[in-house]
């Protein structure tokens, strides 16, 4: 893996007796599209300000862009769009970015093409000088997003960023992510719409009561295939023989199944079926959801947030 | 530097935008009309004779005493209303994470608004506390002494309850936090009285707790002294009226003050910037 954009190890956080986040060890490479996954409470928004600097950590420690967490400097180079994007609603989107371009120290020429380019980018070009308690809730995820980009940041921190969002205002966020991407730009992607981080990311970590519990690069998952087969008189010695051409394989209610590591094992098995007269009644393949991966790796104990 | 003077500008820009500043104004301008109308009519009763010299000068110098007791209450409540929803509202709201994200120390958060609303007070008591004594003056001709010291006196006591509440609102709710400001307040008048009945009977032990309560809490001291300041030096003779300080709180109060100030500013800076946001 390249340099780190954020690494952490066995950060904590608790408040008064909670435990938000019980241990947080992460490590997330520059330039890739990461999904912070988990169900509600788990303490993804917590990790989150963690790493932005918003909170402090109980114990542990970790690097963001190779500064220690927390550290002034480092946040010129991170943009954030927050859950719930509230900003100044007295401002009009033009001076928000306006403000938050001296905040981040941008100088005023360039601020002024910045402004103007990502106003055009997330399509508010004309609603620019309308204060923002004006605006529809995905008019404000979208100057704020439009925020978040404004210093050119090294890495971008989005709360659920298509949340409040109709289906073009998520595609538009969608294109955004795969711009920073082809930019070279680190996204931390906390979100609940998991067709979204399927979408967009490369890799995606599961969070369960404040700690990481699986890890998942999504290019792997979509290249594995679940196999199910019916055959007649299936029996033990089919399904070891159909072990050769992938992994878990086993016998279910008169059905085969088996995992294949790509689509182009597939006519394979059919032929060794067929080499060995075997009565095939159904071959289906189906690639596992990121869903149905979040579902069994949270478990059945966890009810719905 | 940068941080503080762009947070002192959104500061401003709100206040203006919401129609505070607009409000405290127009709220400012009725209160000196109700005054400039008092003034008028004690004016006419001169012109037409019905009080006599002596009682024309205690008249005035009560109406102008009672005028700027006014000005300080409504200038300490225009400190503390002003700042008592600006962090924990922003807090609770969320709005406050996008600006701590940025490349600022949370100090500059904490110093950009406390500058706009000291700067908003000090000009609100400029604008009241300049009609009270226009009216005075025209009505009577009546100028007080040391006006820019009292002025400056009224500011500070109005500086350190708006301290009190930037500090309060790094930790408590908006409602909480209104509620500890005024009660703050309502100790400091109770610690002034305290200190005016001691002096009054002159027993040493009252006037102690009266001090105590008013280094505890030191606004009502400052607007003391500041009335003591404006009196005519006969007028302190005579105690013309209820309004006139019998206990003078010192210069040691006055510095005391100035360090409260800068006591409940750093201690607002460093409560906020270890404030989970």
């Amino acid at each position: 893996m390249a340099e780190s954009a954020i690494d952490t190890v066995g950060l904590r956080k608790e408040f008064e007796r909670n435990v938000a986040v019980a241990d947080l060890s992460l490590s997330v490479g520059r330039g890739e599209v990461f999904g912070f996954l988990g169900p509600n409470g788990a303490g993804k928004t917590t990790s989150l300000k963690l790493l932005i600097g918003l909170v402090e950590p109980t114990a542990g420690s970790g690097t963001v862009l190779g500064a220690p967490l927390g550290e002034r400097d480092v946040r010129a180079r991170i943009g954030f769009l927050p859950e719930h994007f509230r900003f100044h609603d007295c401002l009009t989107a033009s001076e928000l970015l306006d403000l938050h371009g001296r905040l981040l120290g941008v100088r005023a020429p360039v601020l002024a093409l910045r402004r103007t380019a990502l106003l055009a980018r997330v399509g508010l070009e004309e609603a620019a000088n309308r204060p923002l308690r004006t605006y529809s809730k995905g008019m404000l995820q979208r100057v704020g997003l439009a925020q978040a980009l404004l210093g050119n940041p090294d890495l971008v921190f989005l709360d659920e960023p298509t949340s409040g969002l109709d289906p073009l205002g998520r595609v538009l966020v969608r294109e955004i992510i795969e711009e920073l991407r082809a930019n070279g730009t680190t996204v931390f992607l906390n979100s609940h719409l998991l067709g979204e981080v399927e979408a967009t990311c490369d890799r995606v970590a599961f969070v369960k009561r404040g700690r990481i519990v699986h890890e998942l690069v999504l290019a792997e998952m979509q290249s594995g295939l679940d196999v199910e087969i019916r055959v007649a008189d299936a029996d033990a010695a089919l399904v070891e023989g159909l072990s050769e051409f992938g992994s878990d394989a086993k016998l279910e209610g008169g059905l085969v199944r088996l995992r294949v590591a790509h689509e182009r094992g597939l006519p394979a098995i059919a032929r060794w079926l067929a080499s060995r007269n075997a009565d095939l009644y159904e071959l289906k393949c189906r690639r596992k959801t990121l869903e149905e991966w979040f579902i069994e790796v949270m478990g059945e104990d966890q009810g719905p947030g | 530097m940068r941080g503080t003077l762009t947070i002192a500008r959104l500061t401003w820009l709100e206040a203006r935008r919401r129609k505070i500043a607009l409000a405290a104004v127009i709220c400012g301008l009725v209160f000196l009309a109700v005054f400039a109308t008092t003034a008028f009519f004690a004016h006419r009763s001169v012109v037409q004779g019905v009080v006599d010299v002596v009682g024309q000068r205690v008249m005035f110098r009560m109406l102008f005493q009672v005028g700027l007791y006014v000005v300080n209450f409504l200038v300490v409540a225009c400190a503390i209303l002003l700042s008592v929803d600006t962090l924990s509202g922003e807090m609770s709201s969320g709005v406050i994470q996008t600006l701590a994200s940025k490349p600022i120390d949370r100090s500059a958060i904490v110093l950009g608004k406390w500058l706009t609303y000291w700067l908003m007070t000090g000009a609100y008591l400029t604008l009241m506390a300049g009609g009270v004594m226009l009216c005075v003056w025209a009505a009577a001709g009546f100028v007080a002494p040391h006006v820019p010291s009292a002025l400056l006196l009224m500011w500070l006591g109005a500086t350190a309850m708006l301290g009190v509440t930037i500090l309060g609102g790094t930790q408590l709710t908006t409602i909480a936090n209104g509620i500890v400001a005024f009660a703050f307040y309502g100790i400091a008048f109770i610690g002034g009285w305290v200190e005016q009945i001691a002096t009054v009977v002159r027993n040493d032990a009252v006037r102690y707790i009266g001090t105590t309560i008013s280094l505890v809490s030191p606004a009502d001291a400052m607007y003391r002294r500041a009335a003591h300041e404006l009196q005519p030096s006969a007028a302190l003779d005579v105690q013309l009226t209820p309004f006139t300080p019998l206990a003078v709180p010192t210069v040691a109060m006055i510095v005391w003050t100035l360090a409260f100030v800068v006591v409940t500013l750093l201690l607002a800076i460093r409560t906020f910037r270890h404030r989970p946001l």
